[in-house]
């Protein structure tokens, strides 16, 4: 019997997902990233973006160091190994020809990425000649088939795991479109054979291969020489799999560092419709603000973990207190105490799940309405069959007259009103955009809303309101800068991403942090065109006339602050001269004045008067030089 | 004398017409003042009830008229008993004049206060306004009530008037109830207060403001049309949520005899070396680490200063776009509103334009946000347009924070239309679905909109705060259930429901739902989300039913157990990690626990024993699951088993 540690040690969380039917759910990714090194990949070469020439295997290297540094902040745990092929050196468990796989210490070949294996990587092309060297290794006349050799190292990496949890794929990356072109015959109908057996038998175990060609100059590479059949391309597919890889290749350049969250659901519940009508339902979090990763104390000295210990004190005897302590709160001169039963009793209001109390139309709900991202409701049959079918059939009434639901969320901390707003699906050609579904929006209570607008008003009612003229020259305006393909999430988060970079510069000793583009600054050049620039000054025109500056400087009150703030300090001065400060400080009388009096003497020397007493007593002492 | 101190008055109608809806005037009365015994403890607070059958009031004494108003509580320091008196509000049995109490009312307020505290003299009128006020004796009503309110106007007070107009009372004096009306409009425009109706004693109970918070600003400068053109605005909360409070930790350590005991718990937080916990690591000592694959990666504060993103203070615009792109349920907060900074009119021109222009062409406005100078991250929000009903109330916009790239997550879900046709309903079940959605409305026209949040209570804190006030008089007090007042919120009106049996009925015949009995056993927990970021929900872990926990403490047996025997050794482990009559049983059962699984998985034959390893194995890890800080060294011990094997 083989004990898996893994799954003695996995989190019972981890088994409800597995066990759970909605479609099998890969939790962890594994790659092989299978890269050329024949003499051809050094030898040709292509334009990079900015105008020099790049060798072939320069591009796949530096793709390939570009996806580990996204892969360790998005996803750590999946694992991968890099194996290049067409070596003169060999390393693999098979021992193999002409394969090397290219690994670091305290690492298994196929393992979760490391930084040092980053740094080491990002060193490759040095040090690749001296140690692996390339050799092209099909050559007429030898038995040797480094493609074969290749595909069976990977396959026998990708061995850890099994298919159902993970989801395995091998990143093929070569410039050569028909690598047994050299030789003739027997021996190469033989070897293609043996090599697309090789690559079905990986498929068949639940291996993904992916094809990532190089352009030679002058020469696009064909598909159809050899890698349609290993890739099972039919006519179709054939002709669009060159633009789609170039594409493919461009998104593993240019992913956002962004921490990849696997699908899980975050809590069954019931929806109860009516008596005796529940149905089940899954929640998921599709929306969530991403913080920085977890802080770990470390020990400056050591480096090493240190772990955190709560402890509570009686401040009266000193003694600690095991169990958690009661909790009072302080009413008409008295502690009244309340234990942790009484106050989950309190909370208590419903029976924990999601309860329909009716329908409104959209119109109803606003856009204060709002106090925390909202929570994806999809519908499961797993404990009550027919749940589906029911979710669907309220969805599209919803849609179709225009509804969403109330609904109370009696969950045991935060018991809510809830609004159920139905999502049709949105899809695009690159995929599924926004799924069907609902989303739980939670609602405040009257307790949480505040009429903060009604604070400053015009009594009497005249308030000012923008005339047509107005609102015409501000319409001109917003067709003028109109956002057409805004989404919201188009922006990446400038803080989170400095601090990716921050991170990632300490782990690899790089010398300097990369710089991070704020992509959320405001976009200047748009905002300089005329058409723009004449929009924005029609409407300033209109409201504010000519005398914009003016108004602003009057209206932000610079000079009558500073103003009211010297007469003030003259004041003081006058009324502190009733003082013989010096001879108070001497004989400690300083205490015996009152706040205001100690502040007469900081305004009129201009000090700041912030604080507590104390601090102003020796503010003044330290300004009488005593 | 605390600053912020507030003079509330109380007008209540107690009129026959209002008997019906008293039981709820007397609880939110009465939450008014419970928590103005805990946040403003200086306030004063009086109570003028109308509609009585006597007269008790000074300008009754002093000028005459003004009948059946009785002052309960004359204006003074809040204190407990208040709510002894509110919670017995007499009956009255005269229809009540409201405008006799008004100026019963701000008689009490200007004798006591003058001009003193302008703007924090509150009235709070709660009526149904259904009854005729006397005619004056000189000039039309109008004229009277318009001079009572430049009064109040000039004395900086503020009045509040709660209408409660329930379904029975529409019969024959809409005229009067129409002029009341206008007669109390005057006064709230005047005065610039709130005037509300409510329908039903729920939407009560969530009208009257029972808190009162000042506002504060978030910000104030400029909104950034471009570099040119800037709006001075500022920027407030529209919702926060209020918090379950929260409670002091209690100690009972010191002796009953010790009346000087604070009975006050101190948290502290001690960081020890994990290879050694004896060794407290001092503050300075410390340094910040954050992952970085398998590593961990210190980055110590200075660095880390020196590289950080900081943004420069402001409001920038970044461009308009149809209202459809942001979808409703990208909302990620709390939402604030902007206004134009008061007193600019200019300011308020402008965005009374943009906000007009935004509505009549269905815009929203992109803006990206930095409220404070040092703060740690930009946030990018969409203002929508807030356009005053109220002729005094200038028009602002709200801001919603919406999510950036990071912050959204890419799960795919099955399309309804792949799903198998047996999943989805046909079209005599859809119809019965509409059928229910028209069935069940809340806003029915005509009728005001039920469960409005404006106008909804928090049922929890409403709880609570009765609660306290039991507690405090009876100490071993229970929790009391729910009235029914506050059912309305949790379930669905029972009106509502039997009103629409039939079609409900429809609908429930013609889905079947099948419940699968055997899933029901082994899945029955419900998962939480891992905390990942700070805003995520939490749930109390105490709620939610540990079966295995619970199964844990069933077995705890009833002797002690010393030693783990080999022949049932996950009871024996089980029961001495409950003991709790000493601190070493923990230990000693791990320990014990994990040199039995060696010893079996030594003399095991054949791998016979493994069954058994392996329940050992999940008990074991069972066990440093529930004492959470033993599990690292329980990882080591599997290394050696691993190795063994």
């Amino acid at each position: 019997m083989e004990l898996d540690p893994d799954e003695v040690f996995a989190d019972d969380e981890d088994e409800l997902e597995s066990a759970s039917y909605q479609g099998k759910e890969a939790t962890k990714e594994l790659v092989v990233y299978l890269v050329d090194a024949s003499p051809k990949m050094f030898s040709t070469t292509c334009q990079s973006d900015n105008g020099d020439d790049e060798s072939h295997f320069h591009v796949a290297v530096s793709c390939i160091a570009q996806c580990l540094k996204t892969q360790i902040i998005n996803s750590s745990y999946d694992e991968l190994a890099i194996c290049f092929f067409n070596t003169r050196e060999k390393k693999n468990i098979q021992d193999l020809n002409g394969v090397y796989v290219f690994n670091v210490a305290d690492r298994e070949y196929l393992d979760r990425p490391t930084a040092r294996l980053i740094k080491e990587f990002d060193y490759i092309e040095e040090s690749f000649s001296k140690l692996i060297g390339s050799q092209y290794g099909i050559l007429a006349g030898s038995r040797n088939n480094s493609l074969y050799n290749a595909l069976w190292v990977a396959q026998a990496l990708l061995r850890k795991g099994s298919t159902k949890t993970a989801d395995k794929r091998i990143l093929l990356f070569t410039n050569e479109d028909d690598p047994f072109g050299s030789i003739n015959g027997i021996t190469k109908k033989d070897m293609i054979r043996t090599t697309l057996q090789r690559a079905k038998d990986a498929q068949e175990l639940g291996i993904s291969i992916e094809l990532l060609p190089l352009n030679r100059p002058n020469e696009e590479f064909n598909a159809s020489h050899f890698y349609a059949e290993l890739l099972g391309l039919e006519d179709d597919d054939l002709n669009q799999f060159m633009p789609s890889a170039l594409m493919r290749f461009n998104d593993l350049k240019n992913q956002l560092r962004k921490r990849i969250f696997k699908k899980r659901k975050v809590r069954r519940i019931t929806f109860t419709i009516a008596n005796a009508l529940s149905i089940e339902l899954n929640t998921y979090a599709l929306i969530r603000p991403t913080v920085p990763g977890q802080i770990t104390w470390l020990d400056s000295v050591t480096n090493l973990p240190l772990k955190t210990e709560r402890s509570f004190v009686c401040t009266d005897t000193g003694t600690l207190l095991q169990e958690p302590p009661k909790q009072s709160q302080s009413y008409k001169n008295e502690d009244i105490k309340f234990s942790s039963h009484e106050l989950s009793e309190i909370k208590r209001i419903s029976t924990g799940h999601l309860r329909l109390l009716g329908f409104k139309p959209l119109s109803c709900l606003k856009d204060y309405h709002n106090l925390r991202p909202s929570t994806f409701l999809f519908p499961s049959d797993e404990e009550v069959a027919g749940s589906t079918c029911v979710f669907i059939a309220l969805h599209k009434s919803m849609l179709k007259l225009k509804r969403y639901a109330v609904a109370f969320y009696g969950s045991s901390t935060h018991p809510q009103l809830v609004a159920l707003i139905a999502q049709d699906e949105i899809l695009t050609g690159g995929g599924q955009v926004e799924p069907p579904g609902m989303h739980m929006i939670y609602l405040p209570y009257s307790d949480d809303i505040r009429h903060t607008e009604e604070v400053h008003t015009y009594t009497g009612g005249t308030a000012p309101r923008a005339t047509d003229d107005h609102v015409k020259k501000a319409t001109a305006l917003m067709r003028r800068i109109d956002l057409k393909e805004f989404s919201v999430c188009q922006f990446a988060n400038p803080a989170l991403q400095r601090h990716y970079a921050m991170v990632q510069a300490m782990a690899l000793d790089e010398d300097e942090v990369p710089e991070i583009a704020d992509e959320t600054l405001p976009d200047a050049e748009g905002m300089a065109r005329p058409g723009v620039v004449k929009a924005l000054e029609e409407f300033k025109l209109s409201i504010y006339g000519e005398n914009y500056e003016e108004e602003v400087d009057l209206a932000v009150g610079g000079k009558g602050n500073a103003l009211a703030k010297k007469r003030k300090a003259e004041d003081a001065a006058k009324e502190s001269t009733n003082y013989d400060w010096s001879e108070l400080a001497d004989n400690g009388k300083l205490k015996d004045l009152t706040v205001p009096e100690l502040k007469l003497y900081l305004t009129a020397h201009s000090l700041p008067v912030a604080g507590k007493k104390e601090l102003l007593i020796n503010r003044i002492l330290s300004h009488l030089g005593k | 004398m605390a600053r912020n101190k507030e003079a509330l008055l109380l007008l209540i109608d107690v009129g026959p017409s209002m008997h019906t809806v008293l039981p709820e005037v007397e609880k939110v009365c009465s939450m008014l003042v419970q928590k103005k015994l805990i946040f403003g403890k200086y306030d004063d607070v009086g109570v003028v009830i109308f509609g009585t059958e006597d007269t008790d009031n000074e300008l009754t004494n002093e000028v005459g008229g003004y009948e059946h108003v009785v002052v309960l509580n004359h204006l003074k320091v809040v204190d407990g008993d208040l709510i002894k008196v509110l919670e017995q509000l007499p009956r009255g049995t005269v229809d009540g004049d409201f405008l006799d109490a008004i100026v019963v009312g701000m008689d009490m307020l200007i004798k006591k206060f003058g001009q003193t505290i302008k703007g924090k003299k509150r009235l709070c009128l709660i009526t149904d306004a259904t009854h005729p006020i006397k005619d004056p004796f000189e000039g039309t009503k109008q004229d009277q009530v318009s001079t009572i309110a430049e009064q109040m106007f000039a004395h900086g007070m503020k009045m509040e008037c709660i209408v409660y107009r329930g379904q029975q009372d529409m019969d024959g004096n809409t005229s009067v109830i129409e002029e009341n009306d206008i007669l109390l409009d005057i006064i709230s425009k005047m005065t610039s207060s709130r005037k509300v109706h409510v329908e039903n004693s729920t939407s009560l109970l969530g009208a009257l403001r029972t808190r009162n918070i000042s506002p504060v600003t978030i910000y104030r400068g400029e909104l950034e049309l471009s570099s040119e053109v800037k709006v001075l605005v500022w920027v407030y909360k529209k919702t926060s949520e209020e918090k379950f409070p929260t409670l002091k930790k209690y100690s009972d350590k010191a002796p009953e005899t010790d009346k000087l005991a604070t009975h006050e718990v101190k948290v502290e937080f001690e960081y020890k070396k994990v290879d050694d916990p004896s060794k407290v690591v001092p503050p300075e000592q410390r340094i910040k680490g954050y992952r970085y694959g398998p590593q961990v990666v210190p980055i110590s504060s200075a660095e880390w200063e020196a590289v950080k993103f900081k943004p420069e203070k402001g409001v920038k615009l970044l461009g308009f776009t149809d209202a459809s792109n942001i979808m409703r349920h990208y909302y990620m907060k709390d939402v604030n509103v902007v206004i134009a900074q008061p007193g600019n009119m200019k300011a308020a021109l402008a965005v009374s334009a943009l906000a007009r222009g935004m509505k009549e062409m269905n815009k929203v406005a992109i803006v990206r946000c930095v409220w404070r100078q040092g703060q740690a991250n930009v946030v990018i929000g969409v203002l929508s347009p807030n356009i005053s009903e109220r002729d005094d109330v200038p028009d602002s916009f709200y801001f919603n924070v919406v999510p950036f790239a990071e912050d959204v997550r890419e799960f795919q879900f099955p399309s309804f239309s792949n799903l198998p046709s047996s999943m989805l309903p046909n079209n005599e079940q859809q119809e019965a679905a509409d059928n229910l959605v028209k069935m069940l409305e809340l806003s029915p026209t005509g009728k005001a909109e039920c469960l409005q949040p404006d106008f909804t209570p928090n049922p929890v804190l409403e709880r609570f705060y009765r609660y306290l006030e039991l507690k405090s008089r009876h100490l071993d007090a229970a929790v009391p259930p729910l009235d029914d007042t506050l059912k309305k919120i949790t379930e669905p009106d029972s009106d509502l429901l039997s009103h629409s049996k039939p079609v409900i009925d429809g609908f429930r015949k013609l889905f079947e739902l099948k419940e699968n009995p055997k899933l029901k056993k082994s899945s029955r927990r419900l998962l939480r989300e891992k905390p990942s970021g700070s805003n995520e929900e939490r749930d109390d872990p105490g709620n939610i039913v540990d079966a295995e926990a619970v199964n844990f403490i069933e077995h705890a047996s009833s002797f002690k157990v010393e030693k783990i025997g080999e022949s049932t050794p996950v009871q024996d482990f089980e029961s001495m990690m409950l003991r709790r009559d000493g601190a070493d049983w923990v230990s000693k059962a791990i320990a014990d626990m994990k040199s039995i699984i060696m010893q079996l998985v030594t003399d095991s034959f054949e791998g016979d024993n493994f069954q058994k390893v392996l329940e050992c194995l999940i008990a074991l890890r069972k066990g440093c699951i529930l004492e959470q800080r033993r599990i690292l060294l329980v990882s080591t011990s599997f290394l050696h088993l691993k190795m063994s094997c």
